[in-house]
């Protein structure tokens, strides 16, 4: 299975209000198993963890897994035995957690898990996951695309792998938000596999097969990268992107950011590499006075448009 | 022998891939009624047609090597990661300010050193070629992921870009890319004795070798051959996306190339080879990706329908089947 | 009652065996006594595997009865003739290395304890089994540490303890040295003297004489004899292998040369350890020179050190005088040597190629892959030889697999002959290739041998090293034992150097 960073997705802005309850706890210390370095994304979560964690005072252990299961129980096992005030984890699949959950429960060291969920009957395992709400991540754009065009658009569709989560919530999401629309149709939708060469490629046929790209009034794509490709072929088709054919995606990579700020595309919902800020803020809050935090921290999904975006792209080149 | 004599039985072997090449583009045809209309487009040949020939391009890279390879009974899986590398390796050396000769020079060079390195693994270790690429199909991902820091590192360099959105008299550099290496290849076994040794090879090591075939230089040669192959690809998967991308450039596809080769004749089992037939090969299974994304069906088929096709191929390929078919129709009159 | 007296452990009557076409085995009997090594021989083919594996169950007979201690039995598989008292023990130790001493002696059969394995009972009682045999060794060891030897034993107590009756032992001594071989003879002994019958089989006839008290000789299928080793001279056993009659047959025909001369290649002290003791062997020019000597008794093997094939670890090849490399075919080839082995199909033909690609592959070899030969070249050469040895084939891109073994041997030789070769190598040229071939391929070597060709012949005819051979060589066990020139050229003094007697 490809690993895709495209799972959750939060603001920074949000985090900001909340992070000031942090000063009055006790030093903390938390562990954190970390997946691997494999995309700019996870690079940056990691990042981002490390600084939201030295604004709380909170010491954080990350453990790098480089993409294996058995080295992420490992490191759980080890912060287990270190008696870590919390754990967190990005878990590279979705099984196999129960036994060293349960290691960690009986050690009453509260688990959080950023930016995936797992697959366990037992919820006890863990107190929190911290990940964003990919249906609404579609709606957003769904919503403002409706908006955008009054209401009038003929939509090609670029899905994820075929079969993985943010593919299917993405795209229900967005069927969502424009199903009250009767003029927004989607006429074309194809799986690039979460690829820019995939995007671009189908993004070719795509134009080909509607009349040389002129029945075509926005491409959505499920992922930034894939909107990229599809840039791509709009201009070699001799398409103006962002003006012939709106482009929005979904992630808030750097790349697209540039693409934005160059006028090629139009928007893009961020999924925000900051899953450690809200997880340590509901862990603070619960050493505090005991606070349960809900079972499901939905991180922000904000939309970010070309005005913005070469403010972004620099800050986040620093990020990535 | 002179004039046509030598083609026809060329052509009567050839028949499978050209019928199938045929019905498939046929199909598109049908799916599709501009599937054959080609325009300029700034200069550059632009239409459905083109794309198979574009879009086929890496794969008809990769199945030149690997057809030589599993002539000589082996199997490069490697060629994808080693793809991801090559282009990780331009992007570097472009972003670098290095110019096109010495990007495209480092990139194939590196090719060449993972082939080799494939090449000694098997010749001289004598690891199964299987296992031994297998070694680099899953290192060679992470190597590339190393040198991009697990980033697409993007590269506006207009010269390396043209590899794969320039042309040259209309014809896309993808293709023209893949002609070129088509000859080289071509050269380099059947105007050199190497053909025959890789052959000899594949049926018979031991027999080879008694026969003083320097066995294991041609096996080295041969992988570093599917080096460079795989690295050309990586330019032209680089180059089309404007940048290296580590984790997908060129994934899964030595299986596409591996069938490509097989569609083309050449057996698993090692011997007798044509390299143009897996080119053939490789215009089947694009023609196909290109007909499945204009159809308008749901991605979900995406794969039923290119299981179906291919086994439709292979089938058809088959002698003990045709032998049957033919029983049956001579009967069915009666 | 056996004839000698003793009682009969193991009796099969009248066994038969066809598969497709062959009758592998053909109403043979065979009689084992209780307290007895008996020696089971015959050269490849003779149908001993086949009798083995009738008694073991292996395979189904045809026909023929088999008893075990006078009670008739039906071995259905190995498990079975297991559990009946026989148990088998191959060259190829067929144990698991991975898994412990212990657990290869007891596998399917483990002590259990509160139904888990018990494993410390499991090795006390391997210890226990071993020390039998003088193995002292931790039993939790995987088997994989241990020598071949070591192995073997270790196999042999698993098959007598699960066995008891009947043990054989197929060509066990294969892969020892002496002193192991030595080890091994004293465990067969000691299981003799506790009343086992034991079936020994094997090529090395000084091993067969040293151990054996009975000799039983089978020759394409068919029982040739039973006889007390004691009684049996070699000569006789030999003759016996060989299906010859040693009359003074004759085939010494004259024109038997003397070649004299500076000899075109020579071996001196050429050797390799475990593979073929070190031996001198000199070929003139126009010279032919036989290789006599039972299966196994190092003919290929020597072949395969002169061609370059195994690296020699002591001794030196000369050619002209001057000491050459020989570290590979290659090297060989470029000596001008050439060789056609005994195993066409796996060593010989490219199959799949055509017959014209088969006859230039070590022409084009030698050049080099820069320096290709021309299509028209090929086809030159390739229908030259085709014409000059008379290779049956439509045309010459026919595939060579579909011609007959005649015909590919002719190729090979052909293949060989384009080379322009100085010394060629024969291994069995005329095995397994009908009788028209046969003589052609005779008359061939004659023929090659005029035109002023070294040619060094290996065969297990003995008539026809005989006819053509200007010397022999004769080896046995793995040693060059006797060279014979002039009158000595004939069967019966091949034979007797053959037999050691």
């Amino acid at each position: 299975m490809k690993i895709h960073t495209l799972l959750a997705g939060a603001a920074f802005a949000a985090l900001v209000g909340l992070s000031t309850a942090a000063v009055a706890a006790d030093k903390l210390t938390v562990g954190f198993s970390q997946v691997g370095s494999e995309s700019g994304w996870r690079a940056a979560e990691t990042k981002v963890a490390k600084s939201e964690a030295e604004k709380r005072g909170v010491t954080l252990k990350i453990s790098d897994a480089q993409q294996k299961q058995e080295n992420q129980i490992k490191a759980i096992r080890s912060f287990i035995a270190q008696g870590v005030d919390a754990i967190f984890v990005a878990p590279v699949v979705a099984t196999g957690w129960d036994s060293v959950l349960a290691e960690a429960k009986d050690a009453k060291i509260p688990v959080f898990l950023l930016d995936r969920d797992i697959d366990s009957k037992d919820k006890s395992l863990y107190m929190a996951s911290v990940t964003s709400d990919q249906v609404e991540e579609g709606r957003i754009d769904g919503r403002w695309l409706v908006k955008q065009t009054n209401g009038k658009c003929n939509v090609v569709e670029l899905q994820g792998t075929v079969g993985s989560s943010p593919a299917i919530s993405r795209k229900k999401g967005f069927e969502e938000a424009i199903a009250g629309s009767p003029g927004v149709k989607i006429i074309r939708s194809q799986s690039g596999d979460f690829t820019r060469s995939g995007g671009k490629q189908v993004m070719e046929s795509f134009i080909k097969a509607e009349n040389g790209g002129k029945n075509i009034c926005a491409v959505y794509s499920h992922n930034d990268d894939m909107a990229i490709g599809a840039i791509q072929a709009i201009k070699e088709a001799g398409l103006k992107p962002g003006k012939d054919i709106l482009v929005l995606a979904i992630d808030g990579v750097p790349d697209f950011f540039k693409a934005m700020s160059e006028g090629e595309a139009n928007a893009t919902v961020e999924l925000s590499p900051d899953m450690a800020g809200p997880a340590l803020d509901a862990l603070i809050a619960y050493k505090k006075d005991g606070t349960m935090p809900p079972k499901w921290i939905k991180t922000k999904s904000t939309i970010f448009f070309p005005d913005t975006a070469k403010a972004e792209y620099e800050r986040r080149k620093s990020l990535y | 022998m002179t004039g046509m004599a030598p083609a026809f039985p060329a052509i009567r072997k050839a028949l499978p891939q050209i019928g199938a090449l045929a019905v498939v583009l046929l199909a598109n045809w049908l799916v599709f009624p501009g599937f054959f209309d080609i325009r300029l487009q700034d200069g550059r040949l632009f239409g459905s047609v083109v794309d198979v020939f574009v879009r086929g391009a890496p794969v008809a890279l990769l199945a030149l090597g690997m057809t030589l390879v599993i002539a000589t009974k082996g199997i490069d899986l490697s060629v994808g990661a080693v793809m991801a590398i090559a282009g990780a390796v331009a992007a570097s050396m472009t972003n670098a300010g290095h110019g096109l000769p010495l990007t495209i020079l480092a990139a194939i060079g590196v090719g060449l050193v993972c082939g080799l390195w494939n090449g000694m693994l098997v010749a001289l270790l004598r690891i199964q070629p299987i296992v031994a690429t297998l070694i680099l199909m899953v290192a060679g991902r992470g190597i590339a992921q190393l040198i991009t820091e697990g980033q697409i590192i993007t590269f506006v360099d207009p010269a390396l870009i043209f590899l794969a959105g320039g042309s040259f008299l209309s014809i896309p550099m993808p293709v023209v890319l893949v002609i070129l290496m088509f000859v080289l290849t071509l050269l380099l076994v059947r105007a050199t004795a190497l053909g025959l040794m890789i052959e000899a090879i594949g049926v018979n090591l031991l027999s080879s070798a008694y026969s003083g075939v320097n066995t294991k230089v041609v096996l080295i040669a041969v992988y570093g051959w599917a080096g460079i192959c795989a690295a050309v690809a990586g330019l032209v998967v680089a180059a089309d996306i404007h940048g290296a991308d580590a984790n997908n450039a060129g994934l899964w596809l030595e299986l596409d190339a591996i069938l490509a080769s097989v569609i083309g004749g050449t057996s698993l089992l090692g011997g007798r080879f044509n390299i143009t037939l897996a080119l053939l090969g490789a215009l089947i299974i694009q023609a196909m990706n290109t007909g499945i994304l204009l159809s308008g069906f749901r991605p979900e088929f995406n794969l039923v329908v290119k299981a179906l096709v291919v086994l439709a191929v292979l089938l058809f390929q088959s002698p003990q089947l045709m032998g049957m078919l033919r029983v049956t129709f001579r009967r069915a009159p009666k | 009652m056996t004839e000698t007296g003793r009682k009969a452990v193991l009796k099969a009557s009248g066994l038969s065996k066809f598969f497709p076409g062959v009758r592998a085995l053909d109403k043979v009997d065979f009689e084992l006594a209780e307290g007895e090594i008996h020696a089971l021989l015959g050269e490849n083919g003779a149908g001993k595997s086949t009798l083995i594996k009738l008694v073991t169950g292996v395979y189904g007979r045809d026909e023929g009865t088999i008893q075990l201690a006078g009670e008739e039995v039906d071995p259905k598989d190995t498990t079975d003739a297991q559990r009946l008292g026989i148990g088998t023990v191959y060259q190829e130790v067929n144990l698991l290395p991975n898994l412990s001493v212990a657990e290869n002696l007891f596998l399917g059969r483990q002590p259990m304890r509160f139904g888990l394995v018990d494993r410390k009972a499991m090795k006390a009682r391997a210890k226990a089994l071993l020390a039998e045999y003088n193995l002292h060794l931790d039993p939790a060891e995987p088997l994989s540490r241990f020598s071949v030897a070591v192995q073997q034993i270790i196999a042999i107590a698993r098959a007598v303890d699960l066995s008891g009756r009947v043990l054989i032992l197929d060509e066990p001594t294969a892969s020892l040295d002496a002193g192991e071989v030595q080890v091994l003879f004293r465990i067969m002994r000691r299981l003799r003297d506790r009343g086992m019958g034991v079936v020994f089989v094997t090529h090395f006839l000084d091993q067969v004489y040293e151990v054996s008290d009975r000799i039983t000789v089978l020759r394409n299928g068919r029982l040739v004899g039973t006889r007390e080793t004691a009684e049996l001279p070699r000569l006789e056993l030999v003759s016996m292998m060989l299906g010859r009659e040693l009359s003074a047959e004759a085939l010494h025909r004259g024109g038997r040369r003397e070649v004299a001369g500076e000899p075109l290649v020579s071996f001196k002290g050429f050797g390799k350890n475990r593979y073929v003791e070190p031996f001198d062997l000199e070929i003139r020019r126009g010279e032919v020179v036989g290789m006599a000597g039972l299966l196994g008794s190092g003919r290929t093997e020597t072949a395969k050190l002169a061609f370059g094939i195994e690296q020699a670890d002591s001794g030196e090849a000369r050619v002209e005088g001057h000491p050459v490399k020989l570290q590979s075919p290659r090297d060989a080839i470029r000596l001008r040597f050439g060789y056609c082995p005994e195993d066409r199909k796996t060593e010989g033909i490219v199959g799949e190629l055509s017959v014209r690609e088969n006859i230039i592959l070590a022409l084009q070899a030698r050049r080099g892959w820069l320096k290709p030969l021309p299509r028209r070249e090929q086809e030159e050469i390739a229908g030259r030889y085709i014409k000059l040895l008379g290779i049956k084939t439509p045309d010459a891109e026919r595939s060579i697999q579909f011609l007959s073994g005649g015909n590919q041997q002719k190729a090979l030789l052909a293949r060989w002959l384009a080379t322009d070769p100085e010394f060629l190598i024969l291994d069995e040229p005329t095995r397994g290739i009908d009788v028209g071939a046969h003589a052609e391929i005779i008359r061939l070597i004659e023929r090659l041998c005029d035109d002023g060709l070294a040619l060094l012949v290996i065969s297990s005819e003995i008539e026809e090293i005989v006819s053509y051979s200007d010397r022999v060589v004769v080896l046995r066990d793995r040693r060059h034992v006797g060279s014979l020139s002039g009158d000595e050229v004939a069967m019966e003094p091949i034979m007797q150097t053959i037999a050691g007697a």
